[in-house]
């Protein structure tokens, strides 16, 4: 389904962003005493400097395990008692990563608050010492340095960090419904200022070391090398470990001075903040912009809010008591353990678990170059594979090229590539109007009018000049793709894939394989897609797949609760205030009217009565009023160019006039109406399951989650049922179909759910 | 492209005043080294088939500091002296000459084609025609190898080739805002449309733009590359400081010597005559090690003293066919046999070219490393030179970024740049070329060996090598 845009904290949901605490659950506690050597901290004392590395045997990345802080406050306990010892540097052996962050399971393993309050403590404390360390110590960062691994680094007297495009700085705890719970809330408000600090915590948002300069949050940066006498990842290191060695003993002799002159405007922002009134002015605006953005629905902001206010305005010991104790009641939160639940989601979604593809997909073709298509060529062309975009005529090819030349453009100037990048991989894409070059295309992906007579068309003459080993993947929303594969020669090669526009923002990508799809086939669809950077969910077949199939009951009655006088604002402001990042009423303008009727109509059809619900005439005339929604300017509402305000259609009010419906009192509350609309969605998730559309719950809340805009904050529709509860739910969908009828009878899964309580979609 | 950054602190140098009390030195300055001249009896590199280029004679003027003696000239100038001193010292008849090839990589753009400027003023037939080439520092390395082209093909018996640079003043332009103005100023018809242009000029519009010091690709300044190509092949900073040190006493000890015979004396119109090149200062590695790093600081290597200075300067050789050069009576200095170019990665490897191009050209003339008596290789940076030289030393670099079963081998220091190099003699772009090239036959005969071997780096990532033959005595 189209146009879903995904605002606020779901977009930055992004698993590429923050390598964040992956899991090494198969970590070994048995520790023996005494002699043990030790596995993942070691130091080497190079002169009067000590080295001291950070290798976690068991994982790609360095998270702050239990077993990691064992052995680094061993390690420091002997380098301070070591008088040849005058200064260390910490610096981690993995290329691509100082330290990601604490290690969730250990976070997920306690058994309540109290016990992640304490961890917490722990951190505190063993960064206190750090802090206070008679010797300083020099961090040297390249790769990830994210949640503890920043309080870690901010905890040491200096920062050394390399230039390179992964080192990243950053406090993502917000992202899992947590704080920085180990000192971050009280020193990062000290070192890069109060402004700077929330923006920090509060968006969870990485930081190049570039930027980190400026901000104070690194002292010295070092350049990336290229291939010496070593790889550029190992020579890169070792060149780190040797800058920051000469930093260690320049800040040991007194060389380098560890406070720096404050620049002016450093001056003047200290002084401005020395002023109470202002102080507070400043925790008001940002709580305000918190509570607008997330409804209040997420706790963690406003902890990080009240933990910071408490340490500058009380003092540390205040400070530090608040974050430990705060940590540890966001950890027990249900938001929390659904955040952390789609992060886990989204890892597993990066997975291709159909295994690698026979063949690599080195040139891909895309027939139309509208937003869709263009967007698929978008991201792919820079990911090293020669891209043909073809249309049909020569006015949609330039747009569709000035779409992918623009996102590339756009990336030049904010710096992320060079223009000289921009045009090496502008040298992918060749635009076409006709079919040269397709016989060396692996894989051709259809963003044609959603039409099956025009694909069936577009699939025949593709496969009359293709290669037998050719893949032909179908954009669409709703056609089911055993109807398009009717007409192929090789059913076996052709596979459903939905992307969700703007392609280039939404990072979900839902694969559909018929029975009759090949494995081989499968792994490389999704082979492209994790190439392109997608979250990827593998369903089966069927009318509206999964994610429309979800979508389209619930804009059934959002219809119906237009029809029965809910303005469209009200309809908006109920679902977002239930943690959607769109309102139903935007969410249908975004998709387009005309698209949301055809699928009701097909899909009423497939299903019957049980996608009733609003009349579908009420769609149809307004498209037939030529009210598509935002790409016609009008919709349920009116969208002027350059205006930010929009307004409700006035016409609109007579359509629903026409087809007004009268609202029944029982069950017509604001939080009645959102029931409503949700459980219909969530109702229709679980029958995806039951029906075996769906290959699991998790890929089920992933798809609702990045594809529909399902509240985060719950998790996706599985996780909901979980912690809503089933029979909760089941008791409000009875006393909706007493009303409505068997649009709201609960599915047979999620009865059995309801009798039973221990039963779970998620362990 | 080296420092542009560093002038300020080279060009006070002191080195003028050499330049004076040396007036007019002698050319026929025999030195005691000529005694043992003794060819060794190595296979010559001809082939069948293939024809035998040599190069007859190569000049350039003294490379000066830019901002000193050369200051108010263009660049046609500079060139044109060097042809000047080319037609002197070989007393070619104006009209022998077929093609005239010059390299340059700052253009002047009033003289975009500068050979062709300079050959006119030098007093060449007008019937001659001449083209410009550009590929950074080897720009006139690819002067002389279009001229071999040409000769080869049969097309040309005789072609000058030659370089030039002029930093002393180089294109500054209006930003590309007031240019579009500009440009449109010159369109607009009525009084109305030209003062809203002019209306429209900000000061945004007034910031001129300099010419790039970075390459385009990566935005990267040469400097900091050779920092981090240092740092990559682990070159201390007393190591290079020790190479600058010994490229500036080899050149002071060749310049006392007399062994600088491509040097032609130079009247610089309204000023003084020029014959010798003025930017070697041999110091002391405490002097050295005094100078902050000049691109990565605070814990860069690379400083101003251990860079190639902005120079400026020309050079011209001719190039002819053996039967021309002989028919026409000359004696020729040595043969000029196989060369290549390579390119690699702009960003990691930039300077990397001698690297590359050496291993390729000493198999293409069958020969390996110690066959050769002569290098020249172009010294952008001292830590340019160290890494190079590393890299190789290195089987693990030759197996993993050049595809080659082993490295090729260090080439000895005994028979490295030992009249001084880019480093102290100077450095100007598009010139540097036709110096090696015309040293490594002087040295050749000086010294007695038979092979040479030129090799340069150069900007894009690109590099060059050259096989040159003694002419048998």
């Amino acid at each position: 389904m189209a146009g879903v845009r995904a605002l606020g904290v779901l977009s930055r949901l992004s698993a590429k962003r923050y390598a964040l605490l992956t899991g090494s659950s198969f970590r070994t506690f048995s520790v023996v005493p005494a002699m043990q050597a030790r596995t993942h901290v070691n130091y080497e004392v190079k002169g009067d400097v000590a080295v001291i590395r950070m290798n976690d045997p068991n994982s790609k990345v360095n998270t702050l395990s239990v077993q990691m802080q064992k052995e680094m406050i061993e390690v420091m306990d002997e380098l301070w008692a070591d008088n040849a010892v005058n200064s260390a540097v910490l610096i981690s052996s993995k290329p691509g990563c100082f330290i990601a962050g604490a290690d969730i399971n250990m976070i997920q393993a306690c058994k309540d608050a109290e016990e992640v309050a304490k961890l917490s403590q722990e951190g505190q404390k063993m960064f206190e010492q750090v802090e206070k360390s008679p010797k300083p110590i020099v961090a040297a960062i390249n790769g990830s340095c994210l949640g503890g691994g920043l309080e870690f680094a901010i905890a040491c007297q200096y920062r050394v960090a390399t230039k390179s495009k992964k080192t990243v700085l950053g406090t993502p705890e917000v992202m899992l419904g947590l704080l920085p719970g180990a000192g971050g809330t009280q020193r990062l408000p000290k070192m890069v200022g109060l402004p700077s600090a929330f923006d920090m915590m509060l968006t969870g948002r990485n930081i190049r070391a570039d930027k980190a300069k400026k901000m104070g949050l690194v002292d010295h940066l070092v350049d990336p090398l290229g291939p010496g006498l070593k790889s550029p990842e190992e020579r890169t290191i070792d060149y780190l470990e040797e800058i920051a060695i000469e930093c260690a003993r320049g800040i040991a002799n007194k060389k380098i001075p560890l406070r720096k002159e404050k620049g002016r405007m450093q001056k003047i922002q200290d002084y401005i903040m020395s002023f109470e009134l202002v102080r507070n002015q400043i925790y008001k605006t940002v709580h305000g912009k918190v509570m607008k953005q997330s409804k209040g629905l997420y706790p963690a902001p406003l902890k990080i809010i009240e933990c910071v206010k408490t340490g500058v305005e009380q003092g540390p010991t205040a400070g530090y008591l608040a974050e430990s104790q705060n940590f540890g009641q966001l950890a027990k939160t249900t938001e929390s353990a659904a955040l952390i639940g789609l992060y886990h989601g989204q890892v597993a979604c990066k997975k291709n678990r159909f295994g690698t593809p026979e063949k690599e997909v080195k040139t891909l073709a895309i027939l139309g170059a509208g937003l869709m298509g263009a967007g698929i060529a978008q991201v792919t062309v820079d990911k090293g594979v020669h891209t043909i975009l073809k249309d049909t005529a020569l006015a949609g090819l330039a747009r569709g090229e000035q779409q992918v030349y623009k996102g590339l453009n756009d990336k030049t100037k904010k710096k992320s590539i060079t223009s000289f990048q921009r045009d090496s991989i502008l040298s992918n894409l060749t635009g076409q109007l006709d079919y040269k070059g397709f016989e060396k295309a692996d894989m051709v992906i259809e963003a044609v009018f959603e039409d099956i007579n025009i694909k069936h068309a577009v699939l025949k003459e593709v496969e009359a000049v293709v290669s037998p080993q050719c893949i032909f993947a179908t954009n669409t929303s709703a056609l089911p793709i055993k109807e398009i594969a009717a007409v192929s020669k090789r059913p076996e090669k052709v596979i459903g894939m939905h992307y969700f526009s703007p392609v280039d923002k939404m990072q979900l990508l839902e694969i559909i394989t018929t029975d009759k799809t090949s494995k081989d086939t499968t792994a490389s669809a999704v082979a492209v897609g994790l190439k392109q950077g997608k979250v990827i969910i593998v369903v089966g077949d069927g009318p509206g797949f999964y994610t429309t199939r979800c979508l389209a009951p619930m804009l059934a009655e959002a219809v119906r609760v237009l029809q029965e006088g809910v303005d469209p604002k009200k309809l908006d402001a109920l679902t977002t205030n239930f943690g959607f990042p769109v309102g139903a009423a935007t969410l249908a303008d975004e998709v387009g009217i005309d698209v949301a009727a055809h699928v009701a109509e097909d899909l009423g059809k497939a299903f019957g009565s049980r996608f009733g619900g609003g009349n579908v005439d009420v769609l149809k005339t307004m498209v037939d009023l030529g009210f598509k929604g935002r790409k016609s300017g009008k919709g349920c509402y009116v969208y002027q160019p350059g205006s930010k305000v929009k307004e409700v259609n006035p016409e609109i009010g007579d359509i629903l006039e026409k087809f007004k419906m009268a609202a029944n009192p029982a069950v017509s509350s604001d939080s009645d109406v959102q029931y409503r609309l949700v459980s219909r969605f969530v109702n229709e998730a679980v029958l995806c399951l039951q029906e075996g559309i769906l290959n699991n719950p998790l890929e089920g809340d992933i798809g609702a989650v990045f594809g529909l805009g399902f509240p985060p904050s719950h998790g996706g529709p599985f996780r909901f049922v979980d912690s809503f509860g089933a029979d909760k739910l089941v008791e409000k969908m009875r006393r909706f179909e007493a009303i409505y009828g068997n649009q709201f009878t609960p599915c047979q899964l999620l009865l059995d759910h309801a009798k039973n309580s221990s039963k779970k979609f998620h362990k | 492209m080296a420092s542009m950054l560093l002038n300020s602190m080279r060009s006070c140098s002191v080195s003028h005043s050499w330049a004076m009390r040396f007036g007019v030195r002698s050319l026929s300055a025999t030195a005691p080294l000529q005694a043992q001249v003794q060819t060794k009896s190595k296979k010559t590199l001809a082939r069948p088939g293939v024809k035998n280029i040599v190069l007859v004679e190569g000049v350039r003027t003294p490379f000066l500091l830019s901002g000193t003696m050369y200051v108010d000239l263009m660049p046609h100038d500079l060139a044109r002296a060097a042809l000047q001193g080319l037609l002197n010292r070989t007393g070619v008849p104006k009209d022998a000459v077929d093609y005239i090839i010059y390299g340059t990589v700052i253009q002047e753009v009033k003289t975009s084609n500068v050979a062709r400027e300079a050959a006119m003023g030098a007093g060449f037939s007008d019937k001659i025609p001449a083209h410009t080439v550009t590929m950074a520092c080897i720009s006139s390395n690819q002067a002389m190898t279009s001229a071999v082209g040409l000769i080869a093909a049969g097309q040309c018996d005789a072609v000058v080739a030659g370089g030039v640079e002029f930093m002393s003043d180089v294109p500054i332009r209006h930003s590309r805002k007031m240019r579009k103005t500009m440009l449109s100023l010159n369109k607009a018809k009525t009084l109305g449309q030209k003062l809203s242009l002019i209306g429209s000029i900000r000061m945004a519009h007034l910031s001129p733009e300099l010419p790039a010091v970075a390459e385009f690709s990566t935005a990267e300044t040469m400097g900091h590359s050779a920092d981090r190509l240092a740092a990559a092949f682990g070159v201390s900073r007393v190591e290079q400081d020790e190479f600058a040190v010994r490229s500036h006493s080899l050149a002071k000890k060749a310049q006392e010597s007399g062994l600088l015979e491509d040097v032609i004396s130079f009247k610089v119109p309204g000023r003084d005559i020029v014959s010798k090149d003025n930017g070697i200062r041999p110091s002391s590695m405490e002097q050295m090690a005094k100078l902050k790093p000049a691109f990565i600081k605070p814990h860069g290597t690379v400083t101003a003293a251990n860079s190639s200075f902005l120079t400026d300067g020309a050079s011209a050789v001719l190039i002819m066919s053996e039967e021309k050069a002989l028919a026409m009576g000359y004696k020729p200095k040595a043969y000029l046999r196989d060369f290549v170019y390579v390119s690699q990665d702009p960003k990691d490897q930039l300077l990397l070219g001698p690297t590359y191009s050496t291993p390729k050209v000493l198999e293409r003339a069958g020969l390996s490393m110690s066959d050769i008596d002569v290098f020249e290789f172009h010294e952008a940076f001292a830590g340019q030179i160290m890494a190079n030289l590393k890299a190789m030393d290195s089987d693990w670099f030759a197996q993993t970024y050049m595809g080659r079963k082993s490295k090729v081998g260090t080439p000895s220091m005994d028979k490295f740049n030992l009249w001084g190099g880019s480093l102290s003699l100077g450095h100007p772009f598009g010139a540097t070329g036709c110096r090696l090239v015309t040293t490594v036959a002087h040295r050749l005969k000086k010294e007695g060996g038979q092979y040479g071997l030129v090799a340069a780096c150069a900007a894009g990532g690109q590099g060059h090598a050259m096989v040159i033959e003694a002419y048998p005595q």
